[in-house]
């Protein structure tokens, strides 16, 4: 009994102390957005006293001829387009991996690890894609980012795979079936589970991918939500209700996917260890 | 990123079936490979290789000339960039402490029979898919000296708030608190599916024993739960050593060079136009992660086994 | 020196510009077919979008067959990378405004920009050329006013305190003293916006030159550096002596560009070291303060010549990535913005911030005190001399911290000075300089 009343305590701290640290800078965020210019500016934690929420979307994203949003378009097709890339590319790729044994294997182990761990070079690169003429253009970007998200989902498609049965591939070809309709009608439904974390964590990282975008696409024509909101932050200075406007609207995506997806989140950042 | 490579790193993970692997051998093509090798080769491999001779020279991305170590010279003599290197490795020995204290915490308190588990992770867990460059701002509002929510709360306590990220001693430390702040929710989940993943019969076998919370903690949970530490700390060196969107949006690197770390001083040399510099810059980096992530990983894991 | 040429000039030249600008307007090129649409980046700060609106605007509405958008780029050191990136793959705008001088040179403006004849920047004066001539050919016109780099201070606070406009350090750092015993901040500093700590360092460029005509010369072929040059190094020592004194505002560190004009404005700060352009945020922030805020420049040690630094406005360039009718409607419009119109287009949307750089361009006659405050250092002789980003094309793109660093207390002057040489050789370097 006493226990309990000693657990049920610490559990009423710990909403205390988590909402304190946690949630009020999210409701700072929130009350700045929706304020007008003047009382935003005293950047004080009270209650606004004039809602101006649709004044105030509405202004952020007429800002700078509808600069948001284009960043908005520009950042879901690069989140769309990289994401699908990394799917599709990254479970062909750890497919043919984890079923072909032999002096390959330790070659690719070698090269996902060292795509996660080594920081891209940075010049350099803008140089290849330069000489490609894929530099400052939204595909060359969604090519980095595929090229370096790749990684991350070969070593999660390939720990799921190891779990899928190889009898399944052997029916399959007794059917007839060719590497293709086995790999895309037979085995890409299953790896299902594994292709909803991959896209959920990974669009998470390339929506709020600032550095990339900052040096492979630089210039206002191609913004994303990222550029635009670090770009505003030096030009709304005086409007700090539009530039948390601007914070808690990019905020929406990732927060809806964290209602929709939270357990494969979890899933996904934590999941192999549990194997 | 790293919960997953030790997963593949476990002889588990390679060991296979060997029977009728020739028959089936066509079932899985190497062209499957083509287009993700391509892509990575070209825009990752070879920008990686290529860093090492440009590292060598000075470069305007049209010409380059070689200058030897010129540009590692360089980087080693100039004071502040000197400043750069060691505070890399204070944020990122920093964050990654503070997410492993904190993290393990929360990771017990979350598996504890606590009332709201689910709110607690959420909250925790939610700053962790925040954009980085929404939060600095954020945070360096509310860490604004006067009139920034934090220094204000802290007054009405009487105490006053020190000049979080103005003051030249501290700067560096308030960007890694706020990415601690980030960042913690993630290694509190890694926790969390560790402790679950030992098996209740040690705790029972502990309360048999009539061990209390404490000696729980240190004998069944600390030692069981090594696999979530070693995650928890080669993700968070990993992101700290390469960290540069937060210290970027918070800081720029100041006060002066104060808050710089090299992913900073890669940017600015690249903004100046010292392409070769920016290079051995990203050349450094590379060696430095490298140096210390593989070690640290063979180190750790190894233990693990015993 | 800069421009005392453009006011002589006025008086004589009015007329006859005014028909030069007339018959450059009037000459439409005849291959030219249908309308022609030409685009102009320019920085996303609220100063420069005004004026390239107002020139715009005017030019579009002369020029019915062209039409110019105006297109934004980041500030600073972001926007400096976008213009060379933007440059460097063949991807710039038909137009573009960007610094003159060193950052100027900085484009490779030999391979990188079309060079304009005398039809084009006839009208210019001299010093303006100087400031975006390269390999003997010119590339840009002036958009804008001529600028001092110097201090703001509060008037009314000078005459509640009985004080006199300082004419050597020595009585600056007594007026700064008087100031603070009178519990008022006396020196304003904002390293929020870094850039803003550099004019200690800048604005005290003409000083040097006094004490030495050659040191920009000299300092291009690495014969003088900052560390080891007492009347350079003077600028860093001045930095570290203000933060010693305690004579900066508390919130120093924090407080930004916007921050600093209030304080001056208002009176909550006496002193803010910064450019005149700043005349323009004043003028529309605090228009009813707009005349207690007065100009000097920075003050050396000699009482007597007590020279002011002045910085070139920005320029307006053709990439050589512009061809055929836009390449023609975009030279159409660089000399428009050289001409009396383009004054007055911005004139007239802006106000003058100082004098112009285009022969037979006047200014209104209710300036503001800023205004006024500048305008006599240019009518004398010996009494204005260009930054040094105007004389050399060495600038280390780390001043901005380093000052800051220095202006903190987190280094010393002499140490800071040092560091800015070391920053000064890695940019001479990497511009291939003879000598480095």
């Amino acid at each position: 009994m006493r226990r309990a009343i000693r657990r049920s305590w610490l559990g009423v701290v710990a909403i205390v102390v988590t909402f304190v640290i946690f949630v009020i800078p999210f409701i700072f965020i929130i009350v700045t957005a929706v304020k007008g210019p003047q009382e935003a500016s005293l950047l004080e934690f009270t209650w606004p006293s004039e809602i101006r929420l649709w004044d105030n979307v509405v202004e952020v994203i007429q800002a700078r001829d509808y600069m948001l949003l284009t960043a908005f378009i520009n950042s879901t097709l690069l989140t769309v387009a990289s994401v699908a890339g990394m799917v599709i590319l990254g479970a062909m790729a750890a497919w043919v991996a984890e079923r072909r044994q032999g002096r390959w294997g330790r070659v690719i182990d070698f090269v996902v690890l060292s795509g996660l761990i080594i920081p891209p070079a940075v010049v350099p690169t803008i140089w290849v894609m330069q000489e490609l003429g894929i530099f400052k253009t939204l595909h060359g970007l969604i090519l980095i980012e595929i090229a370096f998200g790749l990684s991350f989902a070969v070593l999660l498609f390939r720990a799921f795979i190891s779990t899928v049965p190889r009898e399944l591939d052997e029916a399959a070809l007794l059917d007839g079936a060719g590497p293709i309709r086995l790999f895309f009608q037979v085995v890409f439904p299953l790896l299902r589970p594994v292709i909803v974390t991959v896209i959920v964590v990974q669009s998470v990282a390339v929506f709020n991918d600032f550095t990339n975008p900052l040096y492979f696409l630089p210039g206002d024509a191609n913004a994303t939500v990222q550029l635009t909101l670090f770009n505003f932050q030096s030009q709304f200075k005086t409007e700090w209700n539009l530039l948390f406007m601007n914070i808690l609207l990019i905020t929406i995506p990732p927060l809806v996917m964290f209602i929709l997806f939270n357990r494969q989140i979890v899933a996904g950042m934590t999941g192999a260890l549990k194997g | 990123m790293a919960t997953a490579r030790i997963r593949a790193n476990t002889p588990a993970a390679s060991r296979r079936s060997h029977s009728a692997r020739r028959r089936v051998h066509s079932a899985y093509p190497y062209w499957f490979f083509i287009a993700p090798a391509l892509i990575y080769a070209v825009l990752f491999l070879v920008p990686t290789f290529a860093s090492f001779y440009f590292s060598l020279t000075r470069w305007t991305l049209f010409t380059s000339t070689f200058i030897g170590f010129a540009n590692f010279v360089q980087f080693f003599r100039e004071p502040n960039l000197v400043q750069g290197l060691v505070n890399t490795f204070v944020y990122a020995a920093v964050t990654s402490g503070l997410k492993v204290v904190i993290g393990m915490a929360l990771g017990v308190l979350l598996t504890s029979r606590i009332i709201a588990r689910g709110w607690l992770r959420s909250v925790v867990f939610f700053p962790v898919l925040v954009s980085t460059i929404g939060v600095g701002i954020t945070f360096s509002v509310l860490m604004h000296p006067t009139e920034g929510l934090i220094n204000q709360v802290l007054a009405l306590v009487g105490i006053q708030g020190p000049y979080w990220l103005t003051d030249p001693t501290l700067a560096l430390i308030s960007v890694a608190l706020v990415d601690v702040w980030k960042g913690v929710g993630l290694a509190t989940v890694i926790y969390v599916a560790g402790i679950v993943s030992i098996p209740q019969e040690y705790f029972e076998a502990s309360r048999v024993d009539g061990a209390g919370p404490w000696t729980t903690f240190v004998n069944i949970i600390l030692p069981l739960a090594r696999p979530a530490t070693v995650t928890v700390i080669i993700l968070s060196l990993i992101g700290g050593l390469r960290s540069f969107d937060l210290i970027w949006a918070m800081t720029r690197g100041g006060p002066g060079f104060t808050s710089d770390v090299i992913a900073s001083v890669i940017y600015k040399q690249y903004q100046a136009g010292f392409y070769g510099l920016s290079t051995a810059g990203n050349v450094i980096l590379f060696l430095l992660v490298t140096a210390i992530i593989l070690p640290l990983t063979w180190v750790l894991n190894r233990k693990v086994t015993h | 020196m800069l421009v005392h040429k453009a006011r002589r000039a006025m008086v004589v030249a009015a007329a006859g510009a005014g028909i030069l600008g007339l018959a450059l307007a009037g000459c439409t090129p005849a291959a030219e077919s249908g309308p022609v649409e030409i685009t102009f980046l320019v920085d996303n700060g609220d100063p420069t979008v005004q004026r390239s609106e107002a020139l715009v605007d005017a030019f579009n509405a002369e020029n019915p067959d062209i039409t110019v958008t105006v297109e934004t780029r980041p500030q600073g050191a972001d926007g400096d990378n976008v213009v060379k990136t933007r440059l460097a793959t063949g991807d710039m705008s038909d137009v573009f405004w960007y610094n003159a001088g060193s950052l100027f040179q900085a484009l490779s403006p030999e391979q990188t920009l079309v060079p304009l004849d005398d039809t084009i920047v006839g009208n210019v004066v001299d010093s303006f050329k100087a400031g975006v001539t390269a390999g003997g050919n010119v590339y840009g016109v002036p958009v804008g006013t001529a600028m001092g780099g110097g201090v703001l201070y509060n008037i009314p606070i000078y005459e509640e305190l009985g004080l006199s406009v300082p004419k050597t350090w020595d009585e600056f750092i007594a007026n700064s003293e008087a100031i603070q015993e009178a519990g008022k901040t006396a020196i304003i500093q904002t390293y929020a916006d870094t850039w803003t700590s550099q004019l200690f360092v800048l604005g005290d460029f003409a000083n040097v030159l006094a004490d030495n005509p050659e040191w920009a010369d000299r300092y291009t072929a690495n014969e003088v550096k900052y560390a080891t040059d007492d009347s350079a190094r003077a600028g860093f020592e001045h930095l570290q002596e203000v933060f010693e004194k305690g004579l900066l505002n508390a919130d120093f560190g924090s407080a930004t560009f916007d921050d600093g004009v209030r304080m001056v404005a208002t009176g909550e700060g006496a002193h803010y070291p910064m450019l005149t352009f700043a005349v323009t945020t004043l003028e529309a922030n605090y228009p009813d303060q707009l005349n207690d805020v007065g100009f000097f420049a920075l003050p050396g040690n000699d009482a007597g010549t007590n020279p002011l630094t002045t910085w070139l406005s920005a320029g307006a360039y053709i990439p050589v990535t512009t061809e055929g009718a836009k390449l023609e409607a975009a030279k159409k419009f660089l000399a428009f913005i050289a001409s009396v119109d383009g004054c007055d287009a911005l004139t007239d949307a802006v106000g003058a911030g100082g004098p112009y750089f285009v022969e037979g361009c006047t200014l209104p006659n209710d300036v503001p005190r800023v205004v006024s405050d500048l305008l006599p250092y240019f009518q004398v002789e010996g009494g204005a001399y260009p930054a040094l980003e105007f004389l050399s094309p060495i600038k280390g793109p780390g001043l901005e911290q380093i000052t800051v660093a220095v202006g903190s207390g987190i280094t010393s002057a002499a140490d800071g000075a040092a560091q800015y040489d070391v920053d000064v050789e890695k940019q001479a370097q990497q511009l291939g300089l003879e000598g480095w």
